[in-house]
């Protein structure tokens, strides 16, 4: 396993980073969020996304994508979580997309896929019904009918839930074992509340009352359902991980251009030892996050048998450092850092709501102390 | 020889050769090899392992054979690492020698200082010590106040050196000595070479709260050193040293990863466990997978930072960051081992060997973010050299 970028990973990389900085930046975002923009996204950039072959990164060729694998669609979201550009990359291109690559028949995968790979749709996960996530909390049941199913519960923060067209729904079947269900949005039965988060990104809540849908809705490919759905999660961990590191890379570097010009007691207040031992101490545990963060992705592409405690670490790691390098950055800009006008509060929001999404910190540890088997 | 041949055969010899009772980990200190003029081996076992594996330069893998090393590139020297690690195989020889004389006197030495010095090191004929730190010069070592003065081919050695580690067993010292008392704070040190033996040197063990003297004082009067034997040129010691601190950095960082405690079998030795094998209270097992996260992260920079160095891209300041979070994770790692061991791991001695081994340990372990550049300076180098923020 190689802990540097290949020279394709690294070419993705640098014009990633061109393109959103000049395309996506955080001024776009700023402009979604202050015209409440009712997708929470831009749907022009979601089409220079697929025109770029993003949304077909975690995609076989087969069905039209790229398939340049786990780390590259890790990279991509870092640099997304540098402008803090929102987008229904995570949602649909990775977590979506990988749960029909793993669960779906080849008709669903020919029917769905080829529509990711184009933007033309847009794919929710849903997993958790409770406030906390915990993928094993899963009252949402999936029971045969005939020849298909009907669909009851709820799902609470479905990301891109308001701008999506369907949505991907973990339940239970007859046997009280998870399976993997496709809804339409618009189907009979199921309800949506949009739900606007401190990050501005827009969720949304789902109910399923007696919705009655096809046996085709099932993804049932995968020889292990269970599995597969821990294996989608797993990704989504990775890749979400990936954009929590991009927002503390950000957040640290525009924190220390800052301090490096402010002025107090006439001199840079950078020069101050105080914040200086705060400032190595914060880019040490960048450092850390960074290498485990890659650890995952890498493990996901490679072996992914093994990959499980280290999607479950590196969120925890990411989720955490996010946090820290974002909180930091607002102490180290002061009282500016509380205003609107200055971007530092919009990373440390973005932190926050990245870190919850698929498990954060405390759940992370969790997960590595049973993986640890202590 | 292809490398997977290099692999058979290093196996084929090491099965044949590395002899049962080094085949078990290291239990402490007492099982390390250190040699030198002094040494006496904890079993014929310890001794043949080192005749064996020094024979063919394996003490020492990637040193040039003429000097007593093994010759091997560092493919072939990971592989016998490898190797060695899947047989549980101990290290043959530890010291100083091998990790800070050696590669400083590879890059600064004359050929002759090489010869003379390096395959005893690789043999453990000689046993070497640091003199760095001073009593008034330890975070600001340039600061040192031991001179020497030239006297004809000599230099006249006065002063004292602190925390010379084994100062007491060892043969040799490598120290830094203000020889030029007119030049700049930086650039008056010389690295010199000095024999334990020469009268006038003395030392005095320390003893530490772990109970246990690793470290000494060194005093020098009117010590007598040849001028042949300081390393690169009179002036150039604090640029040696700068490059051998970085190697003290590593080894001290290594240890932080290959220590092998685990809070979560102590808390088994304990029996503070739950009949699922759970650590018992919820809490300390948070605290613990939280160090487990921390040092999964530390261990995958440890191999990102190899790789870039592999490619090219230097270590520089980056070892800083190494040495400051695996010390600091060190130092938790012992902590929560004594949080699970409870009121046993309170233990000062006992009946049984590793009786007090748990608390004496965890007490050496405080000194890790202090040795080798306090944590305090590592945050410094780092916002001076990688975050370039500016001096007061």
């Amino acid at each position: 396993m190689s802990f540097v970028l290949n020279d394709e990973e690294q070419m993705l990389r640098d014009s990633a980073r061109s393109f959103l900085s000049e395309t996506a930046p955080v001024t776009a975002f700023r402009k979604l969020r202050d015209e409440n923009n009712a997708d929470g996204f831009s749907r022009e950039l979601w089409a220079a996304m697929a025109e770029m072959g993003w949304t077909g990164v975690l995609v076989e060729e087969d069905h039209g994508g790229v398939d340049l694998g786990v780390s590259a669609a890790g990279l991509l979201l870092q640099e997304m979580g540098r402008t803090l550009t929102p987008s229904p990359f995570l949602s649909t291109a990775v977590l979506a997309a990988t749960a029909l690559r793993v669960a779906g028949s080849e008709a669903q995968k020919s029917a769905w896929l080829p529509k990711i790979v184009a933007g033309e749709t847009v794919i929710g996960f849903a997993v958790d019904e409770r406030a906390r996530h915990n993928p094993e909390h899963i009252a949402t049941t999936a029971k045969k009918q005939g020849n298909g199913l009907v669909l009851n519960g709820t799902k609470r923060f479905v990301a891109n839930g308001a701008a999506a067209d369907a949505i991907i729904v973990v339940a239970r079947n007859d046997d009280g074992a998870p399976c993997l269900v496709l809804v339409d949005c618009h189907h009979k039965g199921v309800s949506r509340t949009a739900r606007r988060t401190v990050d501005s990104h827009l969720p949304a809540d789902f109910t399923f009352d007696n919705v009655q849908l096809d046996g085709d809705a099932l993804l049932d490919a995968a020889e292990d359902t269970a599995g597969a759905i821990r294996h989608v999660l797993d990704v989504g961990r990775a890749c979400v991980a990936a954009e929590s590191l991009g927002v503390a890379e950000q957040a640290f570097d525009v924190t220390i251009d800052y301090i490096k010009e402010r002025e107090q007691f006439g001199v840079p207040i950078a020069s101050f030892q105080g914040l200086q031992h705060r400032a190595a101490h914060l880019l040490s545990e960048i450092e850390m996050a960074r290498s485990i963060v890659l650890k995952a992705l890498r493990t996901l592409d490679e072996t992914p048998s093994q990959a499980p405690i280290w999607a479950a670490a590196a969120k925890a790691k990411a989720t955490a450092v996010s946090r820290f390098a974002t909180s930091e950055g607002i102490q180290m800009f002061g009282g500016v850092g509380m205003t609107d006008e200055y971007d530092i509060g919009l990373y440390y929001k973005r932190a926050q709501a990245a870190g919850e999404f698929l498990g954060d910190d405390a759940w992370g540890a969790g997960q590595v102390a049973k993986l640890s088997g202590y | 020889m292809s490398l997977e041949t290099f692999r058979k055969e290093t196996r084929d010899w090491l099965e044949a050769n590395c002899p049962p009772g080094m085949r078990v980990p290291a239990k402490g200190e007492a099982d390390i090899c250190w040699g030198g003029r002094n040494w006496t081996f904890a079993s014929d076992d310890q001794r043949i392992w080192l005749e064996r594996m020094a024979e063919r330069g394996w003490t020492v893998p990637t040193w040039p054979k003429e000097y007593g090393g093994g010759g091997l590139s560092k493919e072939e020297a990971f592989i016998l690492k490898e190797e060695m690690k899947a047989m549980k195989a101990r290290s043959p020889l530890d010291s100083f020698g091998i990790w800070m004389l050696g590669p400083a006197l590879l890059k600064y030495g004359t050929e002759e200082q090489k010869r003379e010095h390096l395959p005893k090191i690789a043999r453990g004929e000689i046993r070497w010590c640091q003199g760095y730190s001073e009593p008034g010069a330890g975070s600001d070592l340039a600061s040192l106040r031991t001179k020497g003065v030239l006297d004809g081919d000599e230099y006249i050695v006065n002063g004292q050196k602190v925390w010379t580690s084994y100062a007491d067993k060892s043969d040799w010292i490598f120290a830094l000595v203000r020889t030029e008392a007119d030049a700049p704070k930086h650039l008056g040190i010389s690295f010199i070479l000095i024999d334990m033996d020469t009268p006038g040197v003395s030392t005095k063990p320390i003893k530490l709260i772990s109970g246990k003297s690793p470290f000494c004082e060194t005093f020098f009067d009117d010590a007598r050193a040849k001028v042949s034997n300081v390393v690169g040129r009179p002036g150039q010691g604090w640029e040696i040293a700068k490059y051998l601190l970085s190697h003290e950095r590593a080894g001290i960082v290594s240890d932080a990863v290959s220590g092998g405690l685990n809070p979560v079998g102590a808390a088994h030795l304990a029996g503070e466990v739950d009949e699922k094998g759970q650590i018992a209270d919820p809490i300390l097992r948070g605290d613990v997978a939280r160090l487990t996260i921390d040092a999964l992260a530390f261990e995958a920079t440890l191999r990102r930072v190899k790789d870039e160095a592999d490619k090219g891209e230097g270590v520089g300041a980056k070892a800083s960051i190494l040495k400051y979070v695996g010390t600091e994770l060190n130092k938790r790692r012992h902590e929560l081992n004594m949080s699970a061991l409870g009121s046993d791991g309170l233990l000062w001695e006992g009946e049984k060997e590793e009786d007090g081994e748990a608390a004496r340990s965890w007490l050496r372990s405080r000194a890790n973010s202090i040795e080798g550049g306090t944590s305090e300076i590592q945050l410094n180098i780092v916002a001076k050299r990688v975050l370039e923020l500016p001096g007061t």
